[in-house]
């Protein structure tokens, strides 16, 4: 059983491992919209409380059950019972799937920075048309960064159905990402070890030169303010705590088996409970930090945008009443509209129509998330920043760091099971099995270059995982207090350590915990029935804007089978165990 | 009588330059917005470029070689600056069609603008378009050369580590080939002397 199994070369490589694993795109993208939705500061709040009662705990059962069991997911469970041989399973397969479609996010990464290199940005103007006279008509409806996007990066069909060619570009940008990613596999924990000591601090490099030049951005103070501005009702709004909840428990990566596998490489002695703290106040300080970045870069683009309206209306009106260049200014943009409304009252109902009224709450308050937020937003502030290649290769770098860091994680919940297995160690050395892995996940992966890939892409993002990690940690967490027993884990994991283990855990791990995870998942199952038939967002390249549709049944019933292969492990694994189990008994009282 | 006939002509050219006229294209310009602080005033010198310069593009024509400052007509006036011209026959009864004076100006619209430190958004020709320049496009794309320098790099790391695997791994089987073969002839020579003391009766208490 103990054969020499690799370890980390000191506690700092593991402590880097799950923060580069944890620190991922979703504290970038999905943290600072959730806060700006929930209330702004106010959000902090469930926030705190969930970290402190649903993701320590959960993240401390994980870590101990991989350093105890010194298995990856698989093994660890079966060991924990038989019966539940299926979770180690179905984690796997959750994992499998996010791989899948997790690099494609790196391979675009790889596309916006080699793109970086240019003068002008290529997503800061639009092509021109057939004969030169004036901008491509897609672009003109749309702006050059959603044209960038929409076009040129994904040259996105306008539905689900059209699934198109494979784009050989993004393809290309793929299979780098998988051979990057194997690079750094390649050697287990020996080559992942010196890996994750960029990929963890490097972001936040990153993050802190954004920072001070977010900071001293022109208009940065009024997205800052909107966004920490608490909004106390919505504490009382049930949608923020479980978007807390929900946050937090995505954020960890827990249910993965990722922490398993890490862990799994510690030494028993490993003081884990205060690995737990650490790594799940950083995580969460990188969401706040990643989110005050964020919204410093919103309001310059806000303020921007706004500042650009008013210029178009004053435009608008020099033009229209022939004032003179330069007298129309903002500050007197009011009085000269209302004195021209009285005075030529005809010709201003004429141009009225055409008037703008900006806002520079309504710039702010357009929310974005996810690869919305990444490649169209913040490569729209980027252009308009003095340096522009500069802010956008860093930016770029820090992504790809951000996703390179995730998918190790992702890797090593995949491989480790594998090489644990004396069937396919036996057969294959772990290099082989690292690339037959890396190989397969870039194949099917291509299916998220072609042109409706996108689409397939939210269809994973959105359903691939998020049911399934729910039951999964529910599982675990009633299987350790109950089936294997809290007092016998805590026994357990004194002889590991050392350390007793605190009353807080035990009341976390016993009730709390597997209660809140109980309700996020009955309201997840509510909301996805309540909603009935299930609609995405397509792009529409003639009106230069996305349309809602509905997906046709094929793709409801592949979202079902890729909840459904996962959850279903977890059963089908208990009764396998039992008819094998049975089998056996028949057998031997046979026998007998 | 003089008096008379100079009204008449400038009756007739005021019938020729008109808003909306047949032939006349409306001008723009936005010098304050073009130049800031710097920005000079609009005067008749200024008018009298301008002139000079639409002449110019005409007689850059074939067939109109001979259009003179005057006949070029400027009116409407504005303060935005704003203001309409046409540009007449030699004759100074017609306006020469609106097609030619279109392909004049675009054709020259470069050296008019920088005749008065200005560029296509800040002097403007209403219903002129102008020819945008195309973006540079360099025969190979900037990007290709370095995803090629990327993916080299890591092609090559990979394979170094690879085969350094390979290496050690072949490195540390022979190495236990060799601690087996050793260990097997210490056994043998162990049980060479186990033999001999025993038959000679010695303490085997030393091994």
């Amino acid at each position: 059983m103990d054969e020499a199994r690799p370890l980390w070369a000191t506690p700092l490589q593991f402590v880097f491992a799950c923060i580069s694993y944890a620190v991922g795109l979703g504290n970038v993208w999905r943290f600072p919209y959730l806060c700006q939705m929930y209330g702004g500061g106010s959000f902090l709040v469930p926030y705190i409380i969930m970290l402190a009662v649903e993701g320590m705990p959960l993240l401390y059962l994980e870590l101990a059950v991989g350093q105890r069991m010194r298995q990856g997911s698989i093994g660890a469970w079966r060991t924990i019972s038989p019966y539940l041989s299926g979770v180690g399973v179905a984690s796997v397969v959750v994992s499998f799937f996010l791989s899948m479609y997790y690099n494609v996010i790196n391979a675009w990464a790889f596309w916006y920075l080699f793109h970086s290199f240019q003068d002008p940005l290529p997503w800061s103007v639009c092509p021109l048309n057939g004969n030169r006279t004036g901008y491509d008509e897609e672009c003109e409806k749309a702006s050059s960064t959603q044209y960038f996007w929409y076009r040129k990066t994904l040259n996105i069909s306008p539905s689900i159905q059209e699934s198109g060619a494979v784009q050989w570009e993004p393809a290309l940008c793929l299979i780098l990402a998988w051979l990057l990613v194997y690079l750094c596999i390649l050697r287990g924990t020996e080559s992942t070890g010196k890996v994750v000591y960029f990929t963890a601090l490097l972001p936040y490099c990153v993050l802190m030169i954004y920072l001070v030049r977010g900071l001293t951005l022109h208009g940065a103070t009024n997205g800052l303010a909107y966004m920490f501005t608490p909004k106390v009702e919505q504490l009382a709004n049930p949608k923020a705590w479980i978007n807390a909840a929900t946050q937090i428990f995505f954020s960890l990566g827990l249910g993965f088996g990722s922490l398993i596998a890490f862990a799994s490489y510690n030494e028993p002695s490993n003081d884990c409970q205060k690995h737990t703290v650490i790594v799940s106040i950083i995580n969460s300080s990188t969401s706040i930090f990643a989110s005050v970045v964020t919204f410093s870069i919103y309001g310059f683009k806000a303020t921007f945008n706004y500042e650009s309206c008013l210029n178009k209306v004053i435009l608008l009106l020099t033009n229209s009443f022939d004032l003179e260049d330069g007298f129309l200014t903002v500050s007197n943009l009011e009085e000269v509209k209302s004195y021209l409304a009285s005075a030529y009252p005809s010709k201003y109902s004429e141009v009225f129509p055409q008037i703008k009224n900006c806002s520079l709450e309504s710039e702010l308050e357009t929310a974005v998330q996810g690869t919305g937020l990444a490649f169209i937003v913040y490569t729209e502030a980027i252009k308009n920043m003095e340096v522009s290649q500069l802010w956008s290769v860093l930016y770029f770098f820090m992504l790809l760091m951000l996703g390179i860091g995730s998918m190790l994680g992702n890797t090593a919940a995949i491989l480790t099971p594998l090489t644990d297995s004396k069937v396919i160690s036996s057969y294959l050395p772990k290099e082989a099995i690292s690339g037959l892995v890396c190989l397969v996940n870039c194949a099917i992966g291509l299916v998220f270059t072609m042109e409706a890939g996108n689409y397939w892409f939210d269809i994973f993002n959105d359903y691939a995982a998020t049911l399934s990690l729910l039951l999964i940690v529910l599982v675990e967490t009633v299987a350790v207090c109950y089936l294997y027993g809290l007092r016998r884990f805590e026994s357990d994991l004194k002889a590991m350590t050392g350390h007793a283990l605190n009353w807080y855990w035990k009341a976390m791990w016993g009730g709390v915990s597997p209660l809140l995870i109980i309700s996020l998942f009955v309201f997840y199952l509510s909301d996805y029935i309540i909603t009935g038939t299930l609609q995405y967002q397509a792009w529409d390249a003639s009106q230069g804007q996305l349309v809602t549709k509905d997906y046709p049944p094929y793709a409801l019933a592949i979202t079902g089978l890729l909840v459904a292969s996962s959850t279903m492990c977890i059963p089908l694994g208990a009764l396998g165990t039992f008819i094998v189990r049975h089998l056996k008994r028949g057998d031997t009282a046979s026998v007998a | 009588m003089l008096w008379l006939l100079f009204v008449l002509v400038t009756a007739i050219h005021a019938d020729l330059c008109q808003p909306d006229a047949e032939n006349a294209f409306k001008v723009r310009l936005s010098l304050r917005t073009a130049l800031g602080d710097k920005a000079y005033a609009w005067d008749t010198n200024e008018e009298y470029l301008f002139k000079a310069m639409v002449a110019f593009s005409m007689r850059r024509v074939p067939n109109r070689e001979a259009t003179e400052i005057s006949h070029v007509l400027l009116c409407n006036v504005t303060q935005r600056v704003s203001f309409w011209f046409v540009v007449t026959d030699p004759s100074r009864n017609h306006t020469l069609p609106a097609v030619e004076v279109q392909s004049a100006i675009r054709m020259n619209r470069n050296r008019i603008n920088n005749a008065f430190f200005l560029n296509d958004q800040t002097l403007e020709f209403l219903r002129i378009p102008s020819t945008l320049a195309p973006p540079t496009d360099p025969s190979v794309p900037i990007w290709i050369i370095i995803f090629g320098v990327v993916f080299c790099i890591v092609i090559v790391a990979t394979m170094l580590l690879i085969l350094s695997g390979i290496r050690q791994r072949r490195r540390s089987a022979s190495l236990e080939f060799l601690q087996i073969s050793g260990t097997r002839e210490s056994l043998t020579s162990l049980g060479a002397s186990c033999l001999t003391s025993c038959l000679h009766g010695a303490p085997t208490s030393n091994l």
